[in-house]
């Protein structure tokens, strides 16, 4: 039983870090008032990116660095036509979920000829796990041992990196002043400029941020997830951290939270699939794949707090006319 | 809010502007192409030949426009009353079970030309069935319709897996699709009409859903700038403020235009279920909801434009086919490529080019823009 739930939150972990680092990067851009329905888009960006830039040097980071780059283009794509051309955000993030849906595969089978995949990526052209140390030596403790040796331990860099950045955006966006008129923008961009300060400089940057998140989490993805790039293996997950963004009501901590939960559903899912429960019998995969989905609608509804967007989100700010 | 452009003449606001807006598209899809190695001449030659080249492409590209005139039209009403319907996907899945249920149980007793009513009616209420919920929150939660409707998408993907594997598949069989529907359901084809225009197309999916279609553009028409029910629609997307003003109710406002919307984005369910596959299957759909989204801004949300915009993606999907055919380095997926630069510069990037051609008619014709400059001498 212990060992269940162990390896339950152990596939938990696994599964939450790319919704994670994908609900920050849209922490960083809503909150600064530029709603982005294109994480999904600019995470298979960079999951391409960085299996196709892995693929050719064999090396790992340097797959990183290709994925931070390509979802900061289609970050700054974003940004150029929401915050420079005041057009609609929403129209321009579904506009590059479609582009980076189609280019990938595209891409993909012009330059491997494997119908769209990226070759099978071996060796230091992926992120293996990290055994962190004394992890052998505590494993025979009780309870304490298997929590740091499956649990804590095991895991990929770029898992590390994920939950380390959940404290780093808060102390980005409550303790520097760079966080403080990144939220000011979002809420109140006329009083941001009064002040003197450039509210579409200060946008930019957000995008950015959210850019080089979105490159990380599909980095994990094809890198150190699965070795190489499958058509359209991003799977909804952009959407899924949306939804956790929403339920965090746009703050880092509960963010993570809201991702470990969407994470221990999808890995719930795959665990007991097919099995039958004591009282409700069988419950049905797709039910479990929903619930994420469902769960956001009621909180939506306002059944379980309110969820109160960034005031001027979505909206684009005209100086003057 | 008011627009913080000044006015361009009528025909530059709907015909020129679309029409730079479209053909930067289309440059940077050639672009997509040259960078994949092939020749974007040769592709377009080619997707022409495949889309018009025949009358089975012809009627193949009409097929499939006419799922695009639906979704298109579900987009563009919801636009004019100033809401976002990115769930035509959804809704159009879940109109498919509403089709499925009727054809399955009158299939065996009734005629086509009765089933086909009720197929009908269940596509448009099932289809609005999947936006209640959303337009609800919309209207008396004020939770944002684009979320909603993107979750409602993904419940209803769920939800078709769990019907296919579980309702409609019988014993027996693997793939996850309905029986196949009997006499009763079969709606008459096309042919005879293309052959009387001289165009012989054998073995096409065009059906009669393609006029139901073109019906329902010219009721969307009649709906949206002859009927009060439209005039408000288009008031609360304007603004609103005024609309409140006026003594428009709000809340029943959005949730009358979303239904209306869903209940067209349903519709599309008809043309692949009954005009084609003679049966349900999973994804059906196919990815007409979101095609939906990139017609209605094509088309400036005018059933007109709509209906060109509709076949012209149709020609995509019929072309992009023998595209992928004919040369190795494209797939079918340059179409999804071109659909996206379309929704980009079309729809996000709409005001890109708008100061360079004001500038242009500034300088030209003053009188055009609202200008009026004295003539020298008289200041």
């Amino acid at each position: 039983m212990f060992d269940v739930l162990i390896s339950l939150l152990d596939s938990t972990v696994r599964l939450s870090v790319a919704l994670l680092l994908a609900c920050l990067a849209g922490l960083y851009s809503e909150r600064s008032g530029v709603f982005d329905i294109g994480l999904e888009g600019k995470m298979l960006a960079g999951a391409f990116a960085a299996a196709s830039a892995a693929a050719v040097t064999g090396s790992a980071w340097v797959g990183v660095a290709a994925a931070i780059f390509a979802a900061v283009f289609f970050a700054l794509v974003h940004g150029f036509a929401s915050i420079t051309n005041r057009g609609n955000q929403i129209v321009s993030g579904v506009a590059i979920n479609f582009i980076v849906a189609g280019a990938t595969v595209l891409l993909g089978q012009a330059w491997f000829k494997e119908g769209g995949r990226t070759p099978q990526l071996t060796g230091n052209a992926r992120f293996d796990a990290i055994t962190l140390p004394f992890a052998d030596a505590v494993r025979g403790v009780p309870v304490i041992g298997p929590i740091y040796a499956e649990l804590i331990s095991g895991h990929s860099i770029l898992v590390y990196i994920a939950f380390a950045m959940v404290p780093l955006t808060w102390w980005i966006l409550f303790r520097t002043r760079f966080g403080l008129r990144l939220r000011a923008v979002g809420e109140n961009p006329a009083a941001v400029d009064t002040a003197g300060i450039s509210v579409t400089w200060l946008r930019y940057r957000a995008v950015i941020c959210c850019g080089i998140l979105t490159g990380l989490a599909g980095a994990y993805l094809s890198l150190a997830q699965s070795p190489g790039f499958v058509k359209d293996m991003t799977a909804g997950r952009g959407f899924v951290a949306l939804a956790a963004l929403i339920f965090a009501k746009w703050k880092p901590v509960p963010a993570m939270f809201a991702c470990l939960l969407f994470g221990f559903l999808d890995a719930f899912a795959i665990r007991f699939q097919g099995y039958s429960f004591p009282l409700i019998g069988q419950v049905p995969t797709q039910l479990m794949q929903a619930l994420p989905y469902i769960l956001t609608v009621i909180l939506l509804a306002g059944f379980i707090g309110k969820a109160i967007p960034p005031k001027a989100g979505g909206v684009a700010y005209v100086k003057e006319r | 809010m008011s627009t913080p452009y000044a006015k361009l003449p009528l025909w530059a606001d709907y015909g020129l502007i679309p029409l730079i807006n479209l053909t930067v598209a289309f440059l940077v899809a050639g672009f997509v192409v040259m960078l994949v190695g092939e020749s974007p001449i040769e592709a377009v030659q080619l997707m022409l030949k495949g889309a018009f080249g025949s009358g089975r492409g012809i009627g193949y590209t009409l097929y499939y426009a006419t799922n695009f005139i639906f979704t298109g039209l579900a987009v563009a009403v919801a636009f004019h009353g100033g809401l976002f319907n990115i769930g035509g996907e959804g809704q159009a899945s879940i109109a498919g079970v509403g089709v499925a249920i009727v054809c399955l149980t009158f299939d065996s007793i009734l005629p086509w030309w009765l089933t086909f009513p009720l197929a009908i009616a269940a596509a448009a209420i099932f289809g609005a069935a999947w936006v209640l919920i959303p337009a609800w929150l919309q209207a008396y939660r004020g939770s944002h319709i684009v979320i909603t409707t993107i979750m409602f998408n993904f419940i209803a993907a769920s939800l078709m897996v769990y019907l296919m594997v579980y309702v409609f598949k019988p014993d027996g069989q693997q793939v996850p699709e309905s029986r196949q529907f009997l006499e009763g359901a079969n709606i008459p084809s096309l042919e005879p009409l293309l052959g009387m225009l001289g165009i012989t197309a054998r073995r096409t999916p065009l059906n009669i859903t393609f006029i139901l279609a073109l019906v329902a553009a010219f009721g969307v028409w009649l709906l949206i700038w002859r009927t009060k029910l439209g005039y408000e629609i288009r008031t609360m997307g304007l603004s609103a403020k005024a609309a409140l003003y006026a003594g428009i109710g709000e809340k029943r406002t959005i949730i009358v235009t979303l239904l209306i919307s869903a209940a067209l984005a349903g519709m599309m369910s008809l043309n692949p279920i009954m005009g084609a596959q003679d049966r349900i299957q999973l994804n059906f759909a196919g990815g007409a909801g979101f095609v939906g989204i990139a017609v209605a801004l094509m088309g400036r949300s005018h059933p007109a434009g709509i209906i060109f915009a509709a076949i012209l993606f149709g020609m995509l999907y019929q072309g992009g086919a023998e595209i992928a055919f004919e040369m190795p380095n494209i797939t079918r997926e340059m179409i999804v490529v071109i659909m996206g630069l379309v929704i980009f510069f079309a729809g996000a990037l709409e005001n890109m080019f708008r100061p360079f051609v004001q500038t242009i008619f500034a300088s030209i014709r003053p009188r055009s823009v609202g200008l009026d400059p004295k003539p020298a001498g008289e200041a």
